[in-house]
């Protein structure tokens, strides 16, 4: 028999559930963009058909500094305290 | 009287020994204290001072004086005494070697003689006649020893506890360890070298299995605490301690006196001016290119010259290895995990070279970013692209050479990409000497290439031939002066960094293609490599 040591952070592999979809577009919308170009063109888009469609829904946009790097926690607090549910425009 | 004794419980007088459960060799088990007077023996059996002393100790167990028990330190070693002696004296089975290394054992045979209590009584090691016939007149006079057939003195063998390679599995096992790290068992059915390829330890290439005396021999290069934190590693913002990066280390082949190197390179990485989280999820496939410099590179034998970007020296590719697997393992990046090069890079498996600071003309990186000449610093840069050759034969004035390296990074990203990224330029011998003879400095270098890949403003900008560039709406607003302002291909001339490697034969530079640069990048870091 051979011991090894474990060079892992050995974190309990946890399965990330994702969060419950809503069943209809209600209350307040995040449109975060996450600053890769041309990102805006598709939340602009994302905007305009969500106002002609669901006029109800308040629209707020956000945008993180720069996509290298993980939202700043102060973005990510506000974002959730603002809003009920957020879009994430990932683009190219 | 114990002359000979270097055991420190001699000088500290009666002390307790430590408890211990063995079994026999037919699987009984016996414990000490023992509840009685009881003599504890350590021998192996290929000592020849074990085999003259070995009857004289029976002749305790079978007048009933004491009880008597042999630890005897190999398996198949004790089954020979058994059928040797077929003595009244217990065999215990030390193999594991718990109980000698418990006991400090240096000399076989070791004699102890302790009280029902488990307190030491007396001692000898060795065999010094007098010294044993006097141990007999003070504790068992009644027994008849014939010793004038035996010699006056015959000195003992060294116990299997010190053997360097045991000893240090033992001390890495025992109570007082540096290692906390889990400890996984591979079954006797397993191939160690699957099951860690199976656990995905690896960065696809056979590891060193970070056995328990590996690790604890990689960290006798340090002087570092095994527990302290020294990095966060991204993107899982692990802590990385000093023993988790030797784990790495020993995975990567590192020597010992390569884990200092490993740790700074670790430190500089998961600073925030690197920004590793970028460098390791980025689709553009960067990575880190670490340059060492000051005396360590001597030291560790690292390669400055003749294939130092390459393959073959074990220090520049098991450090670099050793980075990246901490980062791997430690800090989770995986490609298809948070690792998203689109074409990943054989320079993401180890990226390490030591620059050759004799053969430069100029200030060696380290002292030019602020560190004493004589302290080692560990430099990492995020390349994208690279070592791309920059070859130029023909040149032998320094402008000539500088717009060779200028014209030939233009190519970097994307020609008509411009104020984006960094590059590291390795200058080999043969273009160093060209600057030399000529008198430029790397100043002069850097102003150069800013001077040879300046273009209009208004050339840079997106046309109908060309997408990338200045996005035309950003353009329409500038004026005239504005779009015939020229536009080096780097945003500053900091941005272009320079040292010298590789072999005397060769006009040729060595050029790394950064990733994005700036607070918005990564920059390139450097870290003090300490002891």
């Amino acid at each position: 028999m051979t011991t090894i040591l474990d060079p892992t952070d050995e974190r309990t592999p946890v399965v990330r559930t994702v969060s419950p979809r809503p069943n209809k577009l209600t209350g307040r919308i995040a449109l975060l963009d996450i600053a890769k170009p041309r990102g805006n063109v598709l939340l602009d888009r994302l905007e305009e058909l969500l106002s002609e469609r669901h006029p109800t829904l308040e629209i707020s946009r956000y945008s993180k500094p720069t996509f290298t790097k993980p939202a700043p926690s102060e973005l990510r607090e506000k974002i959730q305290n603002d809003c009920d549910l957020v879009v994430e425009a990932l683009a190219d | 009287m114990h002359g000979v004794s270097k055991q420190k419980s001699t000088e500290m007088g009666r002390q307790a020994l430590p408890a211990f459960l063995l079994e026999d060799l037919s699987g009984n088990k016996h414990s000490f204290p023992s509840g009685n007077e009881t003599l504890l023996c350590f021998l192996k059996e290929d000592c020849p001072t074990c085999n003259l002393v070995f009857p004289v100790i029976n002749a305790i167990a079978d007048s009933n004086a004491a009880r008597v028990y042999a630890l005897g330190q190999t398996f198949k070693g004790n089954q020979i005494l058994k059928e040797r002696y077929n003595p009244v004296a217990t065999i215990l089975d030390d193999t594991i070697l718990k109980v000698s290394f418990a006991y400090e054992v240096e000399t076989v045979p070791l004699v102890i003689l302790s009280d029902r209590g488990g307190i030491e009584t007396d001692r000898l090691v060795g065999f010094d006649r007098a010294e044993w016939q006097e141990f007999f007149s003070n504790h068992f006079p009644e027994i008849e020893i014939a010793w004038d057939d035996m010699p006056k003195w015959q000195p003992g063998c060294g116990s299997l506890t010190q053997d360097p390679i045991i000893g240090q599995r033992l001390r890495a096992e025992s109570e007082n360890s540096p290692i906390r790290a889990r400890r996984i068992e591979i079954g006797v059915h397993d191939d160690v070298h699957e099951f860690m390829f199976d656990q995905g330890f690896t960065d696809g290439l056979p590891v060193v299995p970070p056995t328990p005396e590996r690790v604890f021999r990689m960290l006798q290069g340090t002087r570092r605490d095994a527990q302290e934190i020294v990095a966060t590693v991204p993107p899982n913002l692990a802590p990385a301690s000093v023993e988790k990066i030797a784990i790495n280390a020993v995975l990567a082949g590192c020597k010992s006196e390569y884990l200092p190197v490993v740790i700074a390179a670790l430190e500089a990485v998961c600073s925030e001016e690197f920004n590793g989280h970028g460098v390791f999820a980025t689709t553009m496939g960067a990575s880190p290119v670490m340059i060492v410099n000051g005396p360590i590179r001597h030291k560790l034998n690292m390669q400055m010259g003749m294939s130092a970007l390459g393959q073959g020296n074990r220090a520049n590719a098991a450090i670099g290895r050793a980075l990246r697997l901490a980062v791997r393992n430690i800090g989770g990046a995986q490609p298809g995990g948070t690792e998203r090069s689109t074409f990943g890079s054989p320079m993401k498996i180890t990226m390490c070279f030591a620059e050759w600071e004799e053969r430069s003309p100029w200030m060696p990186l380290h002292v030019e970013r602020g560190f004493d000449a004589d302290e080692s610093v560990v430099t990492v840069f995020a390349m994208s692209g690279g070592p791309t050759l920059i070859v130029d034969q023909s040149s032998h004035q320094g402008k000539q050479l500088a717009n060779s390296f200028g014209q030939s990074l233009r190519a970097q990203h994307h020609v008509r990409s411009h104020r984006s990224g960094d590059a590291l330029l390795v200058v080999s011998p043969e273009h160093a000497d060209t600057f030399e003879n000529d008198a430029w400095t790397k100043e002069r270098i850097r102003d150069q290439i800013q001077a040879t890949t300046s273009v209009p403003l208004r050339e840079l900008i997106e046309n109908d031939e060309h997408a990338v560039g200045i996005p035309r709406s950003r353009a329409s607003d500038l004026t005239d002066d504005q779009l015939n302002q020229p536009v080096p291909k780097f945003a500053s001339a900091d941005n272009v960094h320079i040292v010298v490697a590789g072999s005397e034969a060769g006009m040729f530079t060595a050029a790394f293609h950064g990733w994005a640069s700036g607070s918005m990048g990564s920059i390139p870091t450097s870290q003090k490599i300490e002891d």
